[in-house]
């Protein structure tokens, strides 16, 4: 079995920083040979996500702006991809936003506004993004997005962003049914909390940490190297078999029942 | 105390892309130093690990200039 994915392209978005899990899936995949493609929101991830991929020694990455909230963005950017270099093997949508203010406290305070914002950016956003993605796949591929335990239980503080990872991961499923027939897979990793910038905006965060440290079966919160190795897997063939599951990386903190 | 500040004014300049002299202890983030709200969460992890400590919510919030860091910083060490 060959597992290198060298002579094919991922489509990474969202890297905001160092610590983003989308970087951690950037670097798992130029580790095995991929050619990453980078989106970013707005001028302001720009600078930081070139530097960043100028450190991966022999990558050729290539940038797009790609505003999620907008239908035609995403239409331009994947028609300029796809005009740029063809085809296209895999997306990782590592893509999600909430108003700091509505991620802690109670759910029951969520604005319709803010409820909605969090569904437009952090769910629809997938389903648009794989609309045209999709066409770029001509010979197959794999599409992950990362959701998280909140969105299947509530984990306090989560709140809006909670009801929109559920959104998310019933989104993945259906598309997952929908592009099977073409062999495009799509599957969910939902990480452990890690300390990303999207992370710091939740409530008390350090506490969720300390709780998974003491608390997960592996005792020990997630790495990005943790989140990269499976992205590989879900993006590779080593998963030609897996379509609408959500993989849990979380140091087996799901499992639990009382803690 | 001086050693923090310097500590720190290495971050600030490294992460906000500024001059040096502008890193002052009275310089505001926001105001001075043209961080957003991304910026500041992202210093915010930077003295984390750089200090190795952690920054509870309440008091990142009221961490407005270089100087309000240095003290917070030298308060917990």
């Amino acid at each position: 079995m060959n597992f290198s994915l060298e002579g094919k392209r991922y489509v990474i978005m969202g890297v905001a920083n160092k610590r983003s899990l989308a970087w951690g899936i950037a670097k798992a995949l130029h580790e095995v040979g991929a050619q990453l493609i980078f989106t970013y929101a707005n001028e302001r991830f720009a600078k930081p996500v070139k530097e960043l991929a100028a450190t991966l020694e022999g990558q050729k990455a290539l940038f797009y702006q790609c505003d999620v909230t907008s239908d035609q963005a995403i239409t331009e950017t994947f028609a300029t991809i796809q005009a740029d270099v063809g085809t296209i093997h895999g997306v990782a949508h590592c893509i999600a936003f909430a108003n700091k203010e509505e991620l802690r406290g109670e759910f029951i305070e969520t604005s319709r506004d803010g409820y909605l914002l969090a569904q437009n950016i952090s769910a629809y956003s997938l389903v648009a993004v794989t609309r045209e993605a999709e066409k770029l796949m001509t010979e197959g591929g794999s599409i992950i997005t990362l959701t998280y335990l909140g969105g299947e239980r509530v984990v306090p503080n989560y709140n809006v962003m909670g009801v929109a990872k559920a959104s998310l991961d019933a989104s993945m499923k259906y598309l997952a049914n929908d592009l099977g027939k073409r062999n495009i897979r799509v599957n969910a990793i939902s990480a452990g909390p890690i300390r990303t910038l999207s992370a710091k905006g939740v409530g008390d965060f350090n506490s969720i940490l300390k709780d998974i440290e003491e608390n997960a079966p592996l005792r020990r919160t997630v790495t990005q190297e943790d989140i990269g190795s499976t992205a590989y897997y879900l993006l590779s063939d080593l998963s030609s078999g897996v379509t609408g599951e959500i993989i849990h990386v979380d140091s087996g903190y799901s499992i639990l029942g009382l803690i | 105390m001086a050693d923090t500040f310097e500590r720190v004014k290495k971050i600030v300049v490294d992460r906000l892309d500024v001059e040096e002299e502008k890193v002052t202890l009275e310089a505001s983030f926001k105001d001075d130093l043209e961080a957003d709200s991304l910026d500041v969460v992202e210093l915010v992890m930077e003295l984390e690990d750089e200090f190795d400590m952690e920054i509870a919510d309440e008091e990142a919030e009221k961490i407005n200039t270089v100087g309000d860091a240095v003290n917070y910083i030298d308060s917990q060490a």
